[in-house]
């Protein structure tokens, strides 16, 4: 259930994407990585589910190197929601679940019950068992969404990881989303670029800019209109949700350093 | 400090709001449309070994097959339709089984691995690239050292170089895009042509022209006994090694980043259907020149019968690609008999009338929105 990444670095081509990020989350706790866009968000997690190697620094799940491990092995332990999700191919939903199983397969061997019913309780735990036999393409947003994450339970992992997940929902399917996630009761880590709902969903965060972590905490030590002067450039009020007290930002104006030069003047 | 969520009032989820939404595919049923193909790839054998510019009794064709495939004995005063039909015409319909299965599961394979519902050997000018090699044996000698293995080893290692050449060409940091990649394979199909033609012209031998047309449009012709075994074993081993991988083309069909999250190596899989690809291209082009569409058409019309999942479609489209062969074989060799239509003229008539109507299909996502 814990995630360890240490003294990560990622250069690609000479330029530094990632530098010595450490970082941990477990215990089931919900953790959101928050940062501008090109901030490093996706290329650690990218180093996280394999897609990226880095140049140095290592990730550790339960204290086992994930790099020593087979791709398969890595793949049982820890499931991802990539921000890509186009395919061109019709796959039904049943299909894009089972692939969730596929690092638990052998190669030519035929899907068991145990698998069929690994499928079916995930499909039901996101609420999406009536669509099994839509086609993925066919769904919007947020039901593609649930399905993915259906995919993500289907392989029975101890940590997920997610890339900006609510990306292009409406407001409820993005309450859905994250209600979903913490529901699994697994360790996620989790990109976000809505500050507000990282600060109300999540336990932990960590904020990264130009490759580096500069702050990490809970959201309301880590969201100071400072921090947000400083990473995002804008200047911030805060506030505290009237129900349960969470810190909640108000955005005011860009700062001036980050208003562009109107031409001519 | 704020604990998120737990003090927020339930809100009743909207996941029951969903009403029937649009009717799931209709799909038929695999053991029974799989069966239904094996019968009719017997029959389409049977028919290709019967049909033909001279018209033989089907007892008597059959009775030829029997000894054939039994070692029986035959009258002698037979022995001249019995040689049409055993040394002539069935290994040239196994031969188009044999085609016909390779291009249709390769096709299935490039359109995993580039992610890309146009992708098909001879749309990327793979097939091309494989007969400039082909043509380089039969003109001019090369690899004369390989002996037998020359003419499959040209044409696999063309058709690889000429793989990787589009790869590279087309490939973006940002992946491959479908116009770039199909302009490319478009670019690189007219790039291989010339060549060809260019060898043709150089070789200033009569045999030479035929033999370009071969080449270029298609034709099993030159089928005999000889022919098949290198063809079928590359085939047989090509479709050996997609079944296998067909949860990972599932993963891969989805994106790398996915795959990779799926504990699927993407790199390492792409690399692996690249020379799958290449291998029984090269055979399959060495014997038959580069023959279109089926490639192309084949995984479509599978896709819209058992759906997009690779172990299904890996099932039921080499079976089918065969069937498809066997018959437009047999019509080159009818319509216009005792003159053949190369193979080619046919894929493409058949071809593009199909193409036409599955990109105007609505219901038929192929290529996204």
């Amino acid at each position: 259930m814990r995630i360890d990444i240490d003294a990560l670095t990622v250069e690609i081509a000479g330029a530094r994407l990632l530098e010595d990020v450490t970082l941990r989350a477990g215990g089931g706790q919900l953790v959101g990585l928050v940062g501008p866009n090109g901030s490093g968000k996706s290329t650690l997690l990218r180093c996280v589910y394999r897609a990226l190697r880095p140049s140095g620094g290592t990730v550790r799940i339960d204290g086992d190197d994930l790099y020593a491990m087979s791709a398969r092995e890595s793949a049982r332990r820890l499931a991802a929601l990539p921000q890509e999700a186009v395919t061109e191919f019709d796959f039904t939903v049943a299909e894009v679940v089972e692939m969730g199983r596929l690092p638990h397969q052998r190669a030519v061997a035929r899907t068991t019950d145990e698998d069929r019913r690994t499928c079916a309780a995930a499909l039901a735990g996101v609420g999406a068992d009536h669509l099994a036999d839509r086609g993925f393409l066919t769904l919007s947003g947020g039901e593609k969404q649930r399905v993915l994450i259906a995919r993500a339970l289907a392989q029975q992992p101890r940590v997920l990881v997610l890339d900006e997940p609510t990306n292009h929902l409406d407001i409820a399917q993005q309450l859905e989303v994250l209600a979903l996630v913490r529901e699994s009761g697994l360790t996620v880590l989790t990109a976000l670029h809505d500050l507000n709902l990282a600060a109300l969903h999540c336990d932990l965060l960590h904020v990264i800019d130009r490759g580096r972590i500069v702050a990490s905490g809970a959201p309301h030590d880590v969201l100071t209109p400072a921090l947000l002067a400083e990473v995002f450039g804008v200047r911030a009020h805060r506030v505290h949700h009237p129900e349960t007290g969470a810190v909640q930002l108000l955005f005011d104006r860009l700062l001036p350093a980050r208003i562009p030069a109107r031409p001519g003047s | 400090m704020a604990t998120p969520l737990e003090r927020i009032p339930a809100v009743p989820p909207r996941t029951a709001r969903t009403g029937a939404g649009p009717a799931p595919p209709r799909r038929v049923p695999l053991p029974l449309l799989l069966t239904a193909l094996c019968a009719a790839l017997l029959l389409s054998l049977v028919c290709g070994a019967g049909m033909g510019a001279s018209g033989l009794a089907w007892g008597a064709v059959l009775r030829y097959l029997w000894a054939g495939l039994t070692g029986g004995s035959i009258a002698p005063d037979e022995f001249p339709a019995y040689t049409i039909v055993w040394e002539l015409r069935f290994p040239r319909a196994v031969l188009a089984a044999v085609v016909g299965a390779g291009l249709s599961a390769i096709g299935v394979a490039v359109q995993a691995m580039v992610r890309n519902a146009l992708a098909d050997p001879f749309v990327l000018g793979i097939s091309s690239g494989a007969a400039v090699g082909a043509n380089a044996v039969l003109l001019f000698g090369a690899f004369g050292t390989l002996g037998v293995w020359a003419l499959s080893s040209a044409a696999f290692l063309s058709a690889l170089l000429s793989m990787m050449l589009v790869y590279a060409i087309a490939r973006t940091a940002r992946g491959l895009t479908p116009l770039r990649l199909v302009l490319t394979g478009t670019a690189m199909y007219y790039g291989f042509s010339a060549v060809t033609t260019f060898m043709v012209f150089a070789a200033e031998r009569g045999e030479a022209a035929r033999s370009a047309m071969m080449w270029m449009l298609g034709s099993l012709g030159g089928a005999n006994w000889g022919s098949v075994p290198i063809a079928a074993t590359a085939v047989l081993g090509g479709l050996a090694h997609l079944g296998w991988s067909a949860r990972r083309l599932n993963a891969l069909a989805m994106g790398d980043e996915t795959a990779a999250a799926l504990g699927v190596d993407a790199g390492r899989l792409r690399k692996e259907l690249f020379l799958v690809a290449a291998a029984v291209t090269g055979a399959v082009v060495a014997v038959s020149g580069a023959i279109g569409f089926v490639g192309l058409m084949v995984p479509h019309a599978v896709r819209m019968l058992v759906g997009a999942d690779h172990r299904r479609l890996l099932a039921v489209a080499p079976l089918m690609g065969a069937v498809l062969l066997i018959w437009v074989d047999i019509l080159s060799r009818v319509v216009l008999a005792p003159a053949e239509l190369p193979v080619g003229v046919l894929t493409a008539v058949i071809g593009v009338p199909c193409f036409v109507l599955l990109m105007r299909r609505r219901s038929y996502t192929f290529g996204g929105a």
